[in-house]
């Protein structure tokens, strides 16, 4: 039988606040323990939440970024269930009236576009940290956490194959950083992946039952859970087992997902609107001061590089892959004063040569140690043909060493292309010369002979002629 | 509706309250009467009236995101039952 999965995924991101989402402690990550918990933060008898305007920004703005609605009056609800690390007994969230409602984010996998319906966005406040090293047979209780504004992003069940939840939880990823209300920073739990995955038979309506796994801190772990999810769905119901609902969690080390609570043990949050709180209401110059607030978004600048610079949609994705990326195309285009040919040259060197580079020491575009700036020069030279494709890779690995600037390095190796002509004939007759044997096999039409003359006349200008030109001269001199 | 021992002792685990026989029995009587309370209220006819969240009519004040607490840990914890190294120490929550 063929399987179809299907795959939803509950994004908890933390906001770049300051301060906390109910209290005014710092939000700052790694202080020593519980010195980032105040009284709200640990419920104190007696204290009140007062709500940060900080997160009720970051929600419009994200909100507006999807296509979503805004819900101008949104209310906070209380999730009731007992855990040390949950002071109050109770978390604030939002349940029936989130800030965010029905927006939208395009994916794109193996080239074809898909559009990922997001259900919500609501806010609430993270929990504290349980350690669970031994404290003499006890658990430690870290509350600097607890009370953090969490912006938790839920999309409709839309993915089919975990390709896809991938791409949507990075396309996601690439959004909140972009405008600035996440740092994104997956080892320190800013953005948290839980993934609702089950399999129906290709075909049926209805959906097979989900498990839920849990926490999910890195694209690949996120990529590998669900893959090994699926498998094991399939192989229980081809055993003729039913699937039960139930949270799991993965295990990096194992590469499997394993049971973590079944629905009977299921939580029974009993939410209510939290007392504690007003409804807010969102004026429309708070959400129109968001909206002027908002950077050209990456789906716009994707379009706007296709159309301007004549850019493939392949090339614009990548270059929109992070805000860090964009800016750097821009600024070396902007160094490099280009038409769309140099648009095109620096979109194929930055998602080239660049890229790997870079990947390869694991930098991202931010810490490149060659500049627009540097890397514009380059192309300066490429563009106006001193440099074969395969010098300016030698100009461009000196530049990653930190030999300076491309046109010091073209002259302090003297790797000037060679567009003398006549030099380039003499070197062309020489090699002839002395090369009768592959002339006469040329003459006698063996096509190899002429590409072991190319390779000689390379050779002979030390790979600083300019190819095309040793064709043409060469043709020229065989012919005649 | 009117709630069972079963319901009661339910209510009770959720909200980690041991109760005894007795004490669900009281304890049913008592919550049966605010449902039927709510029974009453339910029949009010309320076409055309906008939910509230909350009993007051107003909206709720936005505090500038500026950190205004600062590291009161030694008091909090002198009145915690057992702490070390900062944390709070609580029985063991998994095995």
């Amino acid at each position: 039988m063929k399987w179809e999965t299907v795959i939803g995924l509950e994004v908890h991101t933390q906001l770049t606040t300051q301060s906390k989402i109910f209290s005014g402690s710092s939000t700052a990550f790694g202080a020593a323990p519980n010195t980032q918990a105040s009284a709200v933060d640990i419920a104190l008898p007696g204290v009140l939440p007062v709500l940060n305007k900080g997160a009720i920004e970051r929600g419009i703005k994200f909100g507006l970024a999807i296509g979503a609605t805004v819900n101008r009056v949104n209310v906070f609800d209380r999730k009731n269930y007992f855990y040390p690390d949950l002071p109050k007994g109770y978390q604030i969230s939002q349940l029936a009236k989130p800030i965010v409602e029905h927006g939208a984010l395009k994916i794109h996998v193996d080239g074809e576009e898909k559009t990922i319906r997001i259900t919500r966005a609501h806010l609430e406040e993270d929990a504290g940290k349980s350690l669970h090293e031994d404290f003499h047979g006890m658990t430690g209780i870290d509350l600097n956490r607890a009370g953090t504004p969490l912006l938790e992003i839920v999309s409709e069940p839309d993915m089919r194959s975990a390709r896809e939840a991938v791409a949507y939880a990075k396309a996601l990823h690439n959004l909140v950083t972009w405008i600035g209300i996440c740092d994104g920073n997956m080892q320190e739990g800013s953005f948290r992946v839980d993934a609702n995955v089950s399999v129906r038979p290709l075909g049926q309506a209805e959906f097979g039952t989900r498990r839920e796994i849990k926490n999910l801190n890195s694209f690949r772990f996120l990529e590998q859970a669900i893959d090994f999810e699926v498998r094991w769905q399939i192989e229980q119901i081809e055993d003729g087992h039913k699937i039960q609902q139930a949270t799991v969690l993965f295990d990096p080390d194992t590469g499997e997902t394993r049971m973590m609570r079944s629905k009977e043990e299921a939580h029974d949050y009993r939410y209510f609107p939290d007392p504690d709180l007003l409804p807010v209401k969102l004026d429309e110059a708070l959400i129109e001061e968001m909206r002027a607030e908002l950077p050209e978004l990456p789906q716009q600048k994707e379009a706007r590089y296709q159309q301007d610079y004549g850019l493939s949609a392949y090339d614009a994705g990548l270059l929109t892959q992070s805000l860090a990326q964009a800016n750097y195309f821009e600024a070396a285009l902007k160094a490099l004063g280009a038409d769309a040919a140099g648009a095109k040259l620096a979109a194929n060197w930055m998602n080239g040569e660049l890229a790997s580079s870079l990947n390869k020491a694991e930098l991202d575009f931010t810490q490149s140690p060659i500049s627009p700036a540097a890397l514009a020069g380059l192309l300066k030279r490429i563009a106006d043909n001193t440099l074969s494709n395969k010098l300016a890779k030698e100009v461009f690995a000196a530049m990653w060493a930190g030999e300076g600037e491309a046109d010091a390095i073209i002259e302090a190796r003297g790797l000037k292309q060679m567009s003398d002509t006549g030099e380039i004939e003499r070197i062309v007759d020489d090699v002839l010369a002395a090369n009768q044997k592959s002339v006469e096999e040329f003459r006698a039409g063996k096509d190899k002979a002429f590409n072991a003359l190319v390779g000689q006349v390379m050779k002979a200008t030390k790979g600083k002629a300019n190819p095309a030109q040793v064709n043409e001269i060469l043709k020229r001199k065989l012919a005649g | 509706m009117a709630l069972s021992q079963q319901d009661i002792q339910h209510i009770a685990r959720l909200a980690r309250i041991r109760v005894t026989e007795a004490e669900a029995e009281a304890a049913r009587g008592q919550l049966n009467s605010i449902f039927g309370l709510i029974e009453q209220m339910q029949a009010v006819d309320t076409k055309g009236v906008e939910p509230m969240a909350h009993a007051l009519d107003v909206f709720q004040r936005l505090r500038a995101d500026r950190v205004s607490e600062s590291d009161q840990r030694d008091k909090f914890q002198a009145v915690a039952p057992a702490v070390e190294n900062g944390l709070y120490l609580v029985p063991k929550v998994i095995e």
